[in-house]
C-alpha cells in the first residue's frame, strides 16, 4: 500500500501494465494528470483530434497485439471518442479509453456529476453498447483496480475497448493504493481452452472430407495463431480463404491461398468456397459482407466454427462442430491430434482443382486500363515495399482495391476498419502502427473523401515525427457511393462530388510533410523509393478515373454464387 | 419466421447502478420487447435477481442469453423451465366503490381471489393480490365493471421448483 493522488496512481498503473505511450488531448479535466505525466517515462502523443487519438491507440493495438491507450478531456473530448470506440469493438481491438469527467462533487454541492456541470457528458451512458467494460471511478482508491480490470477485460478472451471514466476530483484526492496483482472479476471468466471432445469431432471430419477449406478471419490475427494455421493448412492440403478482417492472417503469396470472401471477396475465394465439403471456420463471425445471403453460403459443408466468443457461434450459420476457445490453442491441439493420424498430403483432386482455378483467376485478372490504375499500383507498391510493411486503409474503394490486389505476407500487416467501416481510420491508425513498430514502413491507402476526415493528424506525424507515407486515390468523389449510383441508381450522382480541393500536396507541404502529385507508374515508384530512405511524412496524390467501379463485387441482396467481375 | 414463445429468464446480476440499463439495453438492441422485468436483492449481499419475460421466438433467445453472459455485470443466466417453475406477480388494484352493493360484490369476489383489502375510502377500495399473471389479469376483468381507478402491477419473479438453486460458478 502507498499513499499518493489518483492522478500519480494512474500513471503508476499504466507503467505497471507495460503502457509506453498514449494518444490524446488535454482538458481542464484532465489537468492533474497531465501534471503527473510531465514526469512520467510515458510518452504523450498530442493528437489534433480525440477521433484521431483513438485510432492511433487501435492502429497501435493492431499493430502491437498490446492494448493501446487513449485520453480525452470530459464533455466534448469523450464523445469525440466514441467514433473510435465504436469502430474498436466491431473489429475487437484492445483500446483503453481514459476520460476525464466533472468532479463528483464541488464546493456549493454535495454532488456535481449529473447535475450538467460545464463539459459534462454522461459518457457511461453513452458508451455502454460499444465498449466491452466500462467504469467511472467514485474514489481515487478504486483506480488502480479500475485500471487493472480495464487491461485485463480488454485484452483477454475477445478482445475490445475498455473505458475508465475519471472525475477530476478523484484525480486529486490523495488515498492509500492497492496495487496487488490479482484481479477478481466474478463476471467475466473469458474460456479459451477447447473442449477435447470437440477437438477429437473436429479431427474427424477433417480426415474424411474430400474438399475441405478454411475460412480464417479477424480471430487468427488476434490471437497469433497464423502458424498453426498454415501448419494444418499444408498438412492437409487445405486451400484458405480469409475474410476482410482476417486478411495477412494467412500469406497470400502461399499457393494455397485464395485471397478474401466476400462482397469484394476474390472471385476465386467466393466460388470456391462453395464447393468445400468441410469448412474450418477460425475466428469469424460469419458477417453478411462475408458471406452474401446466408442460403445457398457453403451449401454442402459441414462447418466446424472455432470461436473465443461462444455468442458468436450458431448465431449466424448452423454449425456442426462448435468448439468455443481461442483459436491458438483450439488449432494447436487439432493438430497434435492431426499428425498423429496423417502423413503430409498430397496434391489430390481437390487441390489440383484449386490450383487450376487459382491459375485461371490469376490469368484473367483484371487491373484495369491505362496506366495508372489503383490495381496496378497496388501491385507495384508490394513490390517496393518489404514483407513487413504495414498497410492501413480508408473507407471505401481504396479499401476494396487494397484488399484485392495488396498482396499481405505478414500477420498483422492489413489494418482497415471493417465491422463499422469508419472513413478516416486508416491515417490515424497508420500513426498508431508506425507508433507501435517504428521499424516498420507504414503506408495509408488513402480515398480522398476519407483523408479529408482526418488528414489534420498531419499535424501530429509531423510534429511529432511519426514518418508514415499516405497514398490518395484521388478521384474527387466519394467513389464507393458513387459507384452504387452507377450501379444501383441509374447514374444520379447525388452528394458525391467533392471537387478538386484541397490540392493535397500543397496541404502536406503546408504541415511540413512532403506532398507530391504523380502522373505515372514510374513517378510513384521513385516517390516511395524516396519515402522510404529519407523516413518524412509524405503525402502521394494519384489522380484516378472518377468512373472506375471496383469488382469482383457481389451485388446486395445476393450470394457468393452471384459475384460478377463486371456489371 | 420462427414461432414466438414467452421466456422467463432470471439473471444474477452485481447490485450496481447502471445493471438495469445494461440489461434492458441489450434486449432493446436484439429486438425484444421486455414483456415484465423485476429486480430485487437475494439471499446474498452485492447481489440482485432480475426475472425477465419477454416474447420472442428461440433463436434470438439463445442469442440474447449469450449476450447476457458477456456482460461483466451478469454473474449467471437461467432460462427457467415453464412447467417447473412458482411464478408470482404482485398487483395493486384501486376500484371506485360508491354503493353498498358494489363494495359488498367487490369484496366477496377479492375472498374468491384471496385478495386483500389494503385501504377503504368512501369513493373507492384498494386490494392487494398475489399470483400468476393469469391469476390477476382474472381478477382485474372482474373489476372493470366496478371501474378501474389505477393499476399497479410488479411484474413476474420466480424461481425453479425443488432443491436446487441459481447459483454463481466459483
Ligand atoms: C464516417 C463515414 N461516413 C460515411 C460513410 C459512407 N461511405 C462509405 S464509402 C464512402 C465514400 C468514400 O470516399 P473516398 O474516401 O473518397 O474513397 P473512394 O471510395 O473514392 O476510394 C462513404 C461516404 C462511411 N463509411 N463513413
Amino acid at each position: 500500500m502507498a499513499k499518493m493522488t489518483g492522478a500519480q496512481a494512474l500513471l503508476e498503473s499504466l507503467k505497471r501494465e507495460k503502457v509506453e505511450v498514449m494518444f490524446g488531448i488535454s482538458g481542464g479535466a484532465l489537468l492533474p494528470i497531465h501534471d503527473v505525466l510531465c514526469d512520467s517515462e510515458i510518452r504523450h502523443i498530442l493528437a489534433r483530434h480525440e477521433q484521431g487519438a483513438a485510432h492511433m491507440a487501435d492502429g497501435y493495438a493492431r499493430a502491437s497485439g498490446t492494448a493501446g491507450v487513449c485520453m480525452a478531456t470530459s464533455g466534448p473530448g469523450a464523445t469525440n471518442i466514441v467514433t473510435g470506440l465504436a469502430n474498436a469493438y466491431l473489429d475487437s481491438s484492445p483500446v483503453i479509453a481514459l476520460t476525464g469527467q466533472v468532479p463528483t462533487y464541488s464546493a456549493n454541492t454535495s454532488y456535481m456529476i449529473g447535475r450538467d456541470a460545464f463539459q459534462e457528458a454522461d459518457i457511461i451512458g453513452i458508451t455502454t453498447p460499444i465498449t466491452k467494460y466500462n467504469v467511472q471511478v467514485k474514489h481515487a482508491s478504486e483506480i488502480p483496480n479500475a485500471v487493472k480490470s480495464a487491461f485485463y477485460i480488454a485484452t483477454t478472451g475477445r478482445p475490445g475497448p475498455a473505458l475508465v471514466d475519471l472525475p477530476k476530483d478523484t484525480q486529486t484526492v490523495k488515498a492509500e493504493m492497492d496495487f496487488s496483482d490479482n484481479v477478481q472479476i466474478r463476471g467475466y471468466k473469458p474460456n479459451t481452452d477447447p473442449h477435447p471432445l470437440q477437438i477429437k469431432k473436429a479431427v474427424n471430419l477433417l480426415l474424411n472430407a474430400e474438399r475441405p477449406m478454411v475460412l480464417a478471419g479477424g480471430g487468427v490475427n488476434l490471437s497469433g495463431a497464423s502458424p498453426e494455421l498454415l501448419q494444418i493448412a499444408e498438412l492437409l492440403m487445405m486451400p484458405v480463404a480469409t475474410t476482410f478482417m482476417g486478411k495477412s492472417c494467412f500469406p497470400e503469396n502461399h499457393p494455397l491461398s485464395m485471397g478474401n470472401i466476400g462482397m469484394h471477396g476474390t472471385m476465386l475465394a467466393n466460388k470456391m468456397i462453395l464447393e468445400a465439403d468441410v469448412l474450418l471456420a477460425v475466428g469469424t463471425r460469419f458477417q453478411d459482407r462475408s458471406t452474401g445471403t446466408l442460403n445457398g453460403f457453403c451449401p454442402d459443408a459441414k462447418i466446424i466454427h472455432i470461436d473465443v466468443d461462444a455468442a458468436e457461434i450458431g448465431k449466424n450459420v448452423d454449425v456442426e462442430v462448435p468448439i468455443v476457445g481461442d483459436a491458438k490453442p483450439t488449432l494447436t491441439m487439432i493438430n497434435q491430434r492431426l499428425v498423429k493420424k496423417v502423413k503430409k498430403q498430397k496434391n489430390g483432386p481437390w487441390v489440383k482443382q484449386v490450383q487450376a482455378a487459382k491459375e485461371k483467376y490469376l490469368s484473367e485478372l483484371d487491373l484495369g486500363s491505362g496506366d495508372l490504375t489503383s490495381p496496378k499500383l497496388l501491385k507495384e507498391l508490394r513490390r517496393l515495399l518489404p514483407e513487413q510493411a504495414i498497410i492501413a486503409t480508408e473507407v471505401g474503394q481504396n479499401q476494396m482495391w487494397a484488399a484485392l490486389h495488396f498482396q499481405t505476407i505478414k500477420p498483422r500487416t492489413f489494418i482497415s476498419s471493417g465491422g463499422l467501416g469508419t472513413m478516416g481510420f486508416g491515417f490515424p491508425a497508420a500513426i498508431g502502427a508506425k507508433v507501435a513498430c517504428p521499424e516498420c514502413p507504414v503506408v495509408d491507402i488513402a480515398g480522398d473523401g476519407s483523408f479529408r476526415m482526418t488528414e489534420q493528424e498531419l499535424g501530429t506525424s509531423v510534429t511529432e515525427d511519426i514518418p508514415v507515407i499516405v497514398i490518395v486515390l484521388n478521384n474527387s468523389m466519394l467513389g464507393m457511393v458513387a459507384q452504387w449510383q452507377r450501379l444501383f441508381y441509374q447514374k444520379r450522382y447525388a452528394a458525391v462530388k467533392l471537387g478538386n480541393v484541397p490540392d493535397f500536396a500543397k496541404l502536406a507541404q503546408a504541415y511540413g510533410a512532403e506532398g507530391v502529385h504523380i502522373e505515372s507508374l514510374t513517378e510513384f515508384s521513385a516517390v516511395i523509393k524516396n519515402a522510404l530512405k529519407t523516413e518524412v511524412t509524405t503525402v502521394i496524390d494519384v489522380p484516378i478515373s472518377p468512373d472506375d467501379d471496383v469488382f469482383p463485387m457481389v451485388p446486395p441482396g445476393k450470394g457468393l454464387k452471384d459475384t460478377v467481375g463486371g456489371l | 419466421m420462427d414461432q414466438k414463445y414467452v421466456h422467463i429468464i432470471s439473471t444474477i446480476v452485481e447490485h450496481k447502478p447502471g445493471v438495469l440499463y445494461t440489461v434492458s439495453n441489450l434486449f432493446r438492441r436484439r429486438g425484444f420487447n421486455i414483456d415484465s422485468i423485476s429486480v430485487g436483492s437475494t439471499e446474498e449481499s452485492g447481489i440482485a435477481r432480475m426475472t425477465i419475460m419477454v416474447t420472442g421466438d428461440n433463436r434470438t433467445i439463445e442469442q440474447v442469453i449469450k449476450q447476457l453472459n458477456k456482460l461483466i455485470d451478469v454473474l449467471k443466466v437461467t432460462r427457467l423451465d415453464p412447467e417447473n417453475i412458482v411464478t408470482r406477480e404482485l398487483a395493486l388494484i384501486k376500484v371506485t366503490a360508491t354503493s353498498t352493493k358494489a363494495r359488498s360484490d367487490i369484496i366477496n369476489y377479492a375472498d374468491i381471489f384471496r385478495a386483500r383489502v389494503v385501504d377503504v375510502c368512501t369513493e373507492s377500495l384498494m386490494m392487494e393480490i398475489t399470483g400468476t399473471s393469469d391469476k390477476i389479469d382474472a381478477f382485474i376483468t372482474l373489476m372493470k365493471p366496478f371501474g378501474v381507478k389505477e393499476v399497479a402491477r410488479t411484474g413476474i419473479t420466480s424461481l425453479s421448483r425443488g432443491p436446487k438453486s441459481v447459483k454463481i460458478d466459483e
